[in-house]
Formats: C-alpha cells, structure tokens, sequence
C-alpha cells in the first residue's frame, strides 16, 4: 500500500475549494491552511502559459521533516502517510524549517499541523476532503502499489512531474501536465 | 456641504455595541492526543444531516448541512444526487458554513433615528420594525396607490416578498439579475429559437466536441455543474475556443485563445457566420428544416469577410477560419455559449442574436453536444386568493424598452426622482437579497433617487452597503436557519431539491417568509398567507407533487421523468420552435418592424482616450458578487482584488506588484479606496481589470470594510441596450494615481 495523490494541472481551475473543504473537514482555523493554491504564468501576451495547481504536503518516502524531528512526533505510517502526533510536538519549527513545499503551520494551539490525506477519512473508506469535493475532478488519489489502480495508470499513461525532485524527497503528490 | 437625509450611516449604529463572539478555533482532534486514538474517535464521531439548496449564488446546489452532536454546524456537502453540483460544491457552498458564522451578521431590527444631529440606527423589536413598515405602506398606498411601493430583490428571500408585493397590489419589481445581468441574452435567444436561455443554461457541455466561450469565463465564474462539466469535456478531447481580451482560466484552458481587442466581438461573430455560409459548412439540412432568413442572412454577412474582421478585432483571418472549421467539423456538439453577465457596450440583445444565429447555422440548438430541451418540475401554487390588477407596474416603467421581458432596475429607480412628468412615482422601495449599490451602476443617480424616496427597507443577512440607506433594516437568517421554496429549476430532468433549517436562527434574524407575512397580516392580506410555518406550504405543494416533506428530508433531491419528449431533435419528426411560426428566425421581422436591425451589425464603440484603459472586471471562484466577502471562510481565501496591469503599462506609468493605487475614471470620479497592483501578461496594453464585489464601505463589514475597489462605483457611464434597456457598463476608462487622491479628506 503506498498512497498518492494525482492533480491534473490541466483541468484545476485555482477555484480554492480543496481549501475551504480541508478546512472545514480538519477543522483548520481561519487564517491557516493546509492545502492551498498556486498560479504560474510564463511567456509575454498573448503567447501564455497559465498553470494553477492546489499544493499541500507531498507525503515524502524520504521526508526531511520526518528525519529532522526531535521527538517523533513526525512520522510515517502505513501507506507512506506522513502525520505528526500533536502531543509529542514541541512546536520546535523544525520540520517548518525542513520542508521544501512549505506545507507545514504552527497551529494556534502550539503543534505542527499539516495535510493528513484525511487519515481519518480513508479509514472509513473515503476520499480526502479535497479529492471529494473538488468541481473540476482534477484531483485523484489511490495505492501507487497496485498497478491498476486510477493513480497507477494516469501516471503510466499521462506525462507529469513532480514538485521540488531536486530535494531528492520521493514525493507522492503528483502533477499530470 | 449639503445635508441628505437619506446620508449613508457610517458610524457605528448606537445600541448595537459589538458582542465578540468567542469563536475559539474547535480541535476535531482535540489538543493533546494522539493522532490514531483520534481517528478512531473521529470515526465514530455522529454528525446529523440536514437537506438543504445553496444561497451562495444563484446556482443553488443542493447540499446536506452536517451537524455535530452539541448541534453546531460543522460543514456542507453537495448532494449526489444533484443535477447542480452531483455531489460536489463549490468554494462558496463549502464556506457557506461562513455565512452563518459570520460574527458581523445583522442581529435585530434596526430603524433610522436622529441622536444629536447624527443619522443612526437604533435597534428595534420586530414588531416595532413591522408596524412602522406596515403604517407607511399604508399611507402610501392610501396617497399613491400600492404601485408606488417598490421592490428589488434577489434568490429566494425575493420570492417570498414578491408575493407580499402582487398581494397588495404592487406588480413594481426588478432585480438586477436582469438588465444588470443576463437580460440582453434572454432577448437575444428568444428573438431567435423562441425561447430563453434560463438558468441552469440549457448547454450540453458534458457531451460537446466545441466549446465557444465569448467573454464568459467558466472556472473564474463557478456556475458549477458547468465547471464540471467543462473539466469532463476537457477529459473527452473537446476543442475550446476562447475569445477574451485576458487570459481568463478558461482561456488558459483552450486550444484557441483569441486575445481580441475588446467591444470588437461582433464583428468576430458575423466574420465567422461569413466563413461558415462561404465555405458552406454549415448545417443546411437543419437550416433548410428548421430556420427562416437565411438568404437575407447570407447577403448580410457577405461583405464581412475574416480579412475585414483582422482590421476590427486583431485576430488574424487565418485563425477566424481555421476556428470556425473546428466549430463546423464538430458540429452539432458545439456550444457558442450564451454567456451570463452579458451587459457590455449597450448593443447586447445584438450580440446575443450573434451568439444564437452561429448556433442555429452549426445546428446544435436541439442536438447532443449542444443545447439540449430543457425542463423543469411544476410546483403547484399554495392556495391563495389572486392577486389584484394593478394600475401599472414594472412593464409600463419599462415601456421605452419594447422587448424588457422583466422589470428594469434602472427605470425603476429613475422613478423615484422627484419629477412633475413623471407616471409612475415611487415612493417607498424595499430591497431584498441584493446589495444595489454594488450592482447598478451611476451611484449618483441611485443616492439621489434613495434620497428621494418617502421610506426605505432593506432585508438581508449582513451590513452591505445598501443597509446604511434604509429607514428600516431587517435582519434575514442564513439559509442554513429556514425553510423556503421548493427548489425547481430547467434541467435534462426535471428535479427539485428542499431547503430545511439545519439549526435555529441565531441572534434575533428571521427568515424572509416569515417578514412577508407578518407585514402581510398587518395590511390585511392575512388570507394570502394562510399559514403558521412555511413548512405547510412545501408540505402541501410536495404531497401534490407525489412526494412528502418526510421523504424529500430523506433525499434531499428528487428527479422526475422527462413529460415534454427527447431532449435533442427528432430527425424523423417535425419540431416546432416556440416561434410565431415554429421557425428559427435569423432574419427578425421583429426587430425590423420595432426599427432595430433585424440582423447584426457591428458598431464601433469608443476607445480609452491617452492615459486611460478600459475598466474590465470579473470574477473569482471563491466569491459571489459583493456578498460573500465579509464571510470568513471565504475572506480567507481572497481578503481584497487586485488591478491587473499589463508589463509594458507598468513600465510606463513605473507600477511594481503590491503597489496601492487609486482609480480615477473618465468623470473624474475617483475611487473610494485603494487597490493594490498586480503586474501581469494575463491583461491587454488597453485595459485593466479587477474582480467585482470588493470595496465595501459599510465599517460594521470588519473584515470586508475599505479592502480594494468597488468597480461599480466608477461605472458612471452607461450604454443602454435599446431594445430591452440592459445597461453595458464596459466602456469606462480609468487613469490610474499613484498619490493617494483623499490625503486630506476624510472617507
């Protein structure tokens, strides 16, 4: 079992529902966020390249914020989901610090909070609040490790990338373009 | 200075000192536990659903409101079973849990009182409020007649007071919905195929193979079973073309972006037809079947050949045929989709006509992958005596207007100015649902027309701008807190949705049915509401409709079989267009006899004089006009608008991204506030653009209050459409100051 999320660029409108969704699924305070979107515009009018994309944690195979975590609050569990213990974090900032998709806050209440792939979700068999609500349906998520699986083959048959790889992190969001 | 009566209250109202609400960010998770202990707990956790229908925005999806066991609303989630949204919601339903959390939301009645020379707002009981209504549209009605009692209104807190409105006699009402909004298309279409756009659009998307978007940007606009359907076209291979001066999110979709110079798009439209009849690709058989006028058409548009659209439009002949190839190789499953905010340069209605004369030469009125027959449930009325006649209303207001098919905001407003000449006075208006003075353009006229009149309400959740106007001001509760209307709108299948109260009211807010009786019963129309709870009336209308309050509380939504037949053409039988004579009308006898071109033309409109740029605006997905940006959820996401300024302006006038300017347009009106810049290729070197709705003045509005520009306000020139007195507001310019313009006066 390896989880990962598909977000094809193509169809993402920026609409921000990904973000509204998380929050009021994960109960994220107002002013935070743990997915968010992202807008890239490249050549000169009218000659241009427009990219939106809803970015959160890429739920690293070798993520530095896990490595870098003082206490083991930071953690990997089954399925590759990288979810920190609010009890044993000391709100120390070094997985902040450590992270290259900025993906992580320091909650109102002292801990480190960040995406979960709704954990809590998946446990009841369901998709994570982003995935589900998402108007465009550009956002896809699945076990990597079954070759059958819809994530599985959108990155056998779609050409895509993903962020940051010069981090060497093995990230599981993934970008079809 | 002068003293206006009706000065717009912007001190804190007295008596309404601000209760902070203690909204301490709740831990699903609690604070001090571990993660997987609280999965399971989540897991377990018992949320309780409740059907409701978006109010949002005008889509109205419908959505189950989930609430936890101490009875707070935790989130909203579309509804599987709904052609609006099939199960999924946009930003704004999914923050809609923000509008009733909104700590700024009206609270109590408030009526206009005078303390130490000062306009304010006192607080008020309801039954003070509604007496104080009731006695002056009495004595209005007694001096004037109930016609001179006025409404402008929106969504579904408009519907219930409209009833209240015909009940006393009052036909006076407009909502800028229509000449603000989509009007010049419904006049457009029904000149043509005899029959409305309406909302949802009737375009079959989901199966086009072309998708034409002139103008309208789906993505920025979440019309949201559109969007979606949009992304499954994009998954299906279909060829996008988009004609839109900025690269819009739907432009940055498209195989084709045609970065017109903007008010040219009619001459673009009448170069293709000229293409499509030229090369003979369009569809003769449907023509031949079912449309008249085409050789007074084709003669027509033989002159406007693509070279001379390339002088008008800037866009090189070669991508005018080659786009209209595309369009004709995949027709009928093409859309030239009718747009909605349509109000442009005042020859509106003539572009929509455009719109719908290219879609009948592609045939895809009637077909798959293009427009497809709509229909919707009936919903009987509730028993109610009928309405009285009254004397005149809003078609005579509109009377100039010979093809209004609704009231004109415009007019009716123009009638409340003090004039001898004037046939139709307004003396009272009462606005419901829609915040007007970020909605219709020439603020100067509005205030002076506000000014004018005897008595003002105004109803709706929060403290938008317009309340600082009212006499009286009534708080409404969020959607999530009433029942209302049933919901039934065009669709493939006929379907309806309910909306049931989630939770109690909070403060003192009421809902709208519940205002329009209890004024109702103070005039003496208690018979037109005969009812303790609204819940009787959806009752009653669901069981004649074969289904129960019961069920529908279980389903939320209900699809019906379609009654009126296929939903596409019926290549074996003969369709009758619900035309005079069930034809398609390039060619309209009827605009020609009224005096107004019965095919269109292509007129020039005027140009940003040096150092002025066009003033576009548009939207985001995450707001609803002007009323979502106080909500919190939402306010999150996007706090104020930008101005888009091309590079190549930047430099000239020396602008950086995050700089604060102030606008200033063509009559020297400037902006209230300031706008930060944003620097970007996505606009052209001739105009700016920023997203409607911000710029709220209203300081009760804490987080919307002074955070970037109301585009409306600088709107002061308008071009009226003649044919149905839509008001296109896109030829005003606007020079841009880089030295704040109010340093020494007081906002």
């Amino acid at each position: 079992m390896r989880y990962a999320m598909v977000i094809d660029t193509l169809k993402c409108v920026g609409c921000s529902d990904c973000v509204v969704a998380c929050q009021t699924e994960n109960d994220v305070p107002i002013g935070f966020c743990r997915d968010w979107i992202t807008e890239t515009v490249n050549g000169s009018y009218p000659n241009l390249n427009l990219e939106l994309k809803s970015e959160r944690c890429n739920h690293c195979d070798n993520a530095p914020c896990v490595r870098c975590c003082p206490t083991g609050a930071s953690h990997s569990v089954a399925g590759g989901i990288v979810l920190v213990t609010a009890d044993e974090c000391i709100g120390c900032g070094a997985c902040i610090e450590s992270c290259p998709y900025d993906a992580r806050y320091q909650h109102p209440d002292g801990y480190v909070d960040k995406c979960t792939f709704c954990h809590h979700r998946l446990e009841k068999g369901q998709l994570p609040a982003c995935v589900s609500v998402c108007p465009t349906k550009c956002m896809y998520f699945g076990d990597l490790d079954n070759p059958n699986s819809e994530v599985s083959q959108l990155l056998k048959n779609r050409k895509h990338k993903t962020l940051a790889p010069e981090a060497g992190t093995n990230p599981h969001v993934f970008y079809l373009i | 200075m002068t003293t206006s009566r009706r000065k717009f209250i912007k001190i804190s109202a007295l008596g309404l000192g601000a209760v902070a609400a203690s909204t301490t960010a709740i831990n699903m998770f609690g604070s001090n536990s571990y993660i997987d202990e609280l999965v399971k707990q989540n897991i377990s956790k018992k949320f309780k659903r409740t059907a409701t229908y978006c109010e949002v925005c005008f889509w109205k999806c419908a959505a189950w409101t989930y609430t936890n066991e101490d009875g707070e609303i935790k989130k909203i989630i579309g509804n599987e079973n709904d052609p609006h949204c099939y199960g999924r919601l946009c930003p704004r339903g999914t923050g809609g849990v923000g509008m009733y959390n909104d700590e700024d939301r009206l609270k109590t009645p408030l009526i206009r009182t005078t303390v130490n020379g000062e306009e304010t707002f006192r607080e008020a009981s309801w039954d003070e409020a509604l007496d104080l209504i009731a006695s002056k549209f009495k004595g209005i009605k007694e001096t004037y007649g109930a016609e001179s009692i006025a409404l402008i209104k929106h969504g579904a807190p408009g519907s219930h007071l409209e009833h209240l409105f015909k009940a006393y006699g009052s036909d006076t009402i407009a909502e800028p919905a229509y000449a603000q909004c989509r009007g010049p298309r419904e006049t457009g279409f029904n000149l043509t195929f005899g029959s409305w756009v309406g909302s949802p659009e009737p375009t079959d998307i989901r199966d086009t193979k072309c998708l034409v978007l002139i103008g309208s940007h789906i993505g920025e606009n979440m019309h949201n079973s559109q969007v979606q359907e949009m992304s499954d076209a994009i998954d299906n291979g279909a060829t996008i073309i988009t004609v839109d001066p900025r690269l819009s999110t739907a432009a940055s979709k498209s195989k084709y972006w045609l970065a017109i110079k903007p008010a040219t798009d009619i001459a673009l439209m009448l170069s293709w037809m000229n293409v499509l009849i030229e090369e003979g690709i369009y569809d003769a058989a449907y023509i031949n079947k079912y449309a008249t006028g085409f050789d007074e058409l084709k003669k027509h548009v033989s002159q406007f050949t693509p070279e001379w659209a390339y002088g008008i439009t800037t866009i090189k002949p070669e991508v005018i045929r080659e786009t209209a190839r595309a369009m004709a190789h995949a027709a009928p499953s093409v859309i030239i989709h009718p747009g909605r905010h349509v109000v442009w340069y005042g020859d509106d209605s003539q572009r929509a006509r455009a719109m719908a004369i290219l879609n009948a030469l592609l045939g895809s009125w009637g077909r798959r992958g293009g427009f497809y027959f709509k229909e919707a449930a009936k919903v009987p009325n509730f028993p109610a005596p009928a309405y009285p006649e009254p004397k005149w209303g809003w078609k005579e207001i509109g009377e100039k207007y010979p093809l209004a098919q609704m009231g004109i905001t415009t007019e009716v407003i123009k009638c409340a100015l003090p004039d001898k000449e004037n046939k139709f006075p307004i003396k009272a208006l009462m606005v419901a649902g829609t915040n007007i003075t970020k909605s219709i353009p020439n603020k100067k006229l509005l205030e002076d027309a506000m000014d004018a009149l005897d008595f003002m309400v105004v109803i709706d959740t929060m403290p938008m701008d317009v309340t600082g106007y009212a006499d009286v001001v009534l708080p409404e509760c969020t959607y999530l807190e009433r029942y209302d209307e049933i919901r039934s709108a065009t669709n493939r299948e006929p379907s309806i949705a309910i909306r049931v109260p989630a939770v109690e009211p909070k403060y003192d807010s009421k809902p709208a049915w519940w205002m329009a009786k209890q004024i109702g019963e103070r005039l003496g129309l208690g018979d037109y509401f005969n009812y303790d709870d609204f819940k009787e009336v959806i009752e009653w209308q669901l069981k004649e409709m074969g289904t129960s309050l019961e069920e529908m509380e279980k389903i939320g939504v209900k699809n019906y079989p379609r009654k009126s037949g296929s939903m596409y053409l019926n290549e074996e039988e003969t369709y009758h267009f619900p035309t005079d004579n069930g034809k398609i009308h390039l060619y309209s006898q009827e605009l020609k006899d009224l005096g107004f071109d019965p095919l269109p033309n292509y007129t020039k409109h005027p140009e940003p004089p040096q150092g002025f740029y066009r003033l576009n605006y548009g939207r985001a997905p995450m707001h609803t006009f002007s009323r979502t940006v106080n909500n919190p959820n939402l306010n999150d996401l996007k706090k104020e608008n930008d101005l888009w300024v091309n590079p190549k302006v930047a430099r000239i006038i020396g602008l950086k991204t995050g700089q604060e300017v102030w606008l200033k347009n063509q009559d020297e009106i400037i902006s209230t506030f300031s706008i930060k810049v944003r620097v970007t290729e996505r606009v052209r070197w001739d105009s700016v653009y920023m997203v409607h709705g911000f710029g709220h003045q209203n300081k009760k509005l804490s987080r919307a209050n002074g955070k970037g520009i109301n585009d409306t306000e600088l709107i002061t020139k308008v071009f009226t459409d003649p044919i149905m007195g839509g008001t296109g507001m896109r030829g005003n310019f606007v020079a841009i100051l880089t030295e704040n313009p109010h340093k020494n006066t007081e906002i």
